[in-house]
């Protein structure tokens, strides 16, 4: 029984890799395509805290050994980013690599990027790795404003202080009891990777939690 | 509510992302096929319920997914440490606890 186990680990590889996104002229909806909607006269003109979703990016999960320098090297020849250390993000234009586990990272970047990523990303590794694309599976939304941190802190049991949560952290952690993937991207703004069964409840939480610092459901101007 | 220490993110954490998975340190029996209905009944279904030390599994959740150990004095709730998977637990009854305690005043 077992040499019949170790057999079938020795046999190569095969990954049944596909492009993901239709080729027919399917238009393509986010999870919070039906909210994210704004009623034109709602707007105010300052918000506190700016709300809004950046749709249909790519998002690959990555996992390998971090300590095997063939794997941090493939890794960085595919996407341009050294692997981050532990509760960091590494950025490079329009793509970005976070730190989820010891033996985890998340891979963001442009939509229409996660096929051609992730063929490079198994032309440089090698052995003992997992590339899994993501993208439907889950949705990034944007948090900005000199009261989003406020927001945050209703909704999350961390500590969302400065000295706690500086700029450049991401930190995987309950949000209004479901879950997200939290990066400080700068001062006053924050990325949030949430699943797209959540997405919508999650955009309604912050709604609700952000009414009293005039939150605005955009991207601020 | 209490934080537990994630030795793989490095840093406290509130109880709400963690969920306790039982006792730690079982050891499957090396060959199945030849242990006693008794040994394998066992490691299936038997563990310790103690007043006091107990090491146990714990899984940060909704964080790294990772499990690791946790020795908790199930009397106190105290958390006396938290060590990685395969690693031995450095308090194993609760003298060690007093030790510690001298040691750190
Ligand atoms: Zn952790």
């Amino acid at each position: 029984m077992s040499e019949a186990v170790n057999a079938a680990v020795n046999e190569p590889i095969r990954v049944a890799v596909m492009e993901q996104l239709p080729k027919a002229n399917v238009t393509a909806r986010s999870p919070l395509a039906h909210s994210t909607r704004v009623v034109p006269g709602t707007i105010q003109e300052t918000a506190g805290v700016y709300l809004w979703e950046e749709a249909l990016r790519t998002h690959l999960a990555i996992r390998g050994n971090a300590g095997s320098a063939d794997f941090s090297r493939g890794v960085e020849a595919a996407t341009g980013l050294a692997l981050p250390d532990r509760l960091q993000c590494s950025q490079s234009g329009d793509w970005s690599l976070s730190w989820i586990a010891p033996d985890e990272w998340l891979l963001i970047g442009p939509g229409k990027e996660a096929y051609a990523m992730e063929l490079s990303l198994r032309a440089q590794l090698d052995g003992h790795y997992a590339v899994i694309n993501l993208s439907g599976g889950q949705t990034l939304l944007r948090l900005a404003g000199p009261k989003a941190r406020l927001v945050l802190m209703k909704s999350c049991p961390y500590d969302m202080h400065d000295r706690n949560f500086p700029v450049g952290k991401v930190v995987t952690t309950v949000l209004a009891k479901s879950q997200a993937t939290v990066h400080r991207i700068g001062d006053e703004e924050w990325a949030l990777v949430v699943r797209r069964s959540f997405a919508d409840y999650v955009w309604r939480w912050l709604m609700d939690a952000g009414k009293e610092y005039d939150l605005g459901p955009r991207r601020p101007e | 509510m209490f934080y537990l220490f994630c030795p793989y993110c490095g840093e406290h954490r509130e109880e709400e992302e963690f969920h306790p998975r039982g006792q730690a340190h079982l050891s499957r029996p090396e060959d199945p096929d030849g242990c006693t209905d008794e040994e394998w009944g066992d490691f299936i279904y038997f563990r310790t319920n103690p007043r006091g030390l107990h090491h146990e599994i714990w899984v940060h959740a909704v964080g790294c997914r990772k499990f690791f150990n946790v020795t908790r004095d199930t009397q106190s709730y105290e958390i006396l440490e938290t060590y990685r998977m395969g690693s031995a637990p450095r308090i194993t009854d609760l003298n060690d606890k007093q030790q510690s305690r001298e040691v750190q005043a």
